[in-house]
């Protein structure tokens, strides 16, 4: 099938505090459309933790989140300044987040190894200086 | 144990969701750490908290929780109360402080999560 929904998101890198918007309507999105709880809380807290890396670490980007008969797919690009060592990047606990964003509740080394926990395939493309995209998909 | 039940418990005020408190939760969870509750908590219908800003409202919009208790008398801010509502979140405000709340309702039968 290659009927699709898209739905389009820029992610504001300026600020913490509405960081996360994209996510919330992309929920509502998908409950309209009747998807099944749990699929929708799996899409919703992977692009989640996609959006506050892109505002903590990438100064924002565009999300795009694709949804199929069979899977949604979500895409998240950014111009920041890539990621030196994905392999440690992956590890639970590691993270180069400031002590502000963890005062924040954040930063704690757990948003890839979420991402990729809550999707059925993430694949990660990332050049240092130049920026990284990220395309997790979750099947129905 | 209903939402009223929590609040009464906790010596709480209702900061919104005044119609929602005849709800039914089974479990709740506590922590400062965001992250932490996207990565371990699974279906907790309550998160305590004492970290006071719009991700704590958005994170348990994306775990589908029912209820925030802020602890230590935190206040929320109007741009989190709006968020709560739109989400169908009850916001509640204790003067106790975590341990207390957690311990509180961990008491009264309000469990945590189930270990894998």
């Amino acid at each position: 099938m290659s009927d699709k929904l898209t739905f389009h998101f820029d992610v504001d890198g300026e600020s913490f505090v509405s960081a996360g918007q994209a996510s919330v309507q992309v929920k509502k999105n998908l409950r309209e459309l009747g998807l099944p709880p749990e699929v929708i809380r799996r899409v919703s807290i992977a692009m989640y933790e996609g959006e506050i890396n892109m505002v903590i670490h990438a100064n924002g980007g565009v999300a795009d989140v694709d949804v199929y008969e069979d899977k949604v797919v979500i895409v998240l690009d950014d111009k920041g300044p890539g990621i030196k060592d994905v392999a440690l990047a992956m590890q639970e606990g590691y993270s180069t987040a400031s002590d502000q964003v963890r005062s924040l509740g954040f930063g704690a080394g757990m948003g890839l190894p979420n991402m990729k926990r809550y999707t059925d395939d993430m694949v990660i493309e990332t050049v240092v200086g130049v920026g990284t995209k990220i395309t997790m998909t979750i099947r129905l | 144990m209903t939402i009223r039940e929590i609040r009464d418990l906790l010596d709480a005020d209702v900061i919104c969701g005044e119609d929602l408190l005849e709800e039914d939760v089974h479990s709740a969870c506590g922590s400062d750490m965001m992250s932490d509750v996207l990565a371990y908590v699974k279906d907790q219908a309550v998160l305590l908290t004492g970290l006071v800003n719009s991700q704590v409202i958005r994170t348990a919009a994306m775990m589908d929780m029912l209820c925030v208790v802020f602890v230590r008398s935190k206040v929320p801010s109007p741009e989190m109360i709006e968020l709560a509502k739109d989400s169908s979140i009850v916001l509640l405000a204790s003067k106790k402080r975590m341990y207390e709340a957690c311990g509180t309702l961990f008491a009264h039968g309000l469990n945590g999560a189930k270990h894998e």
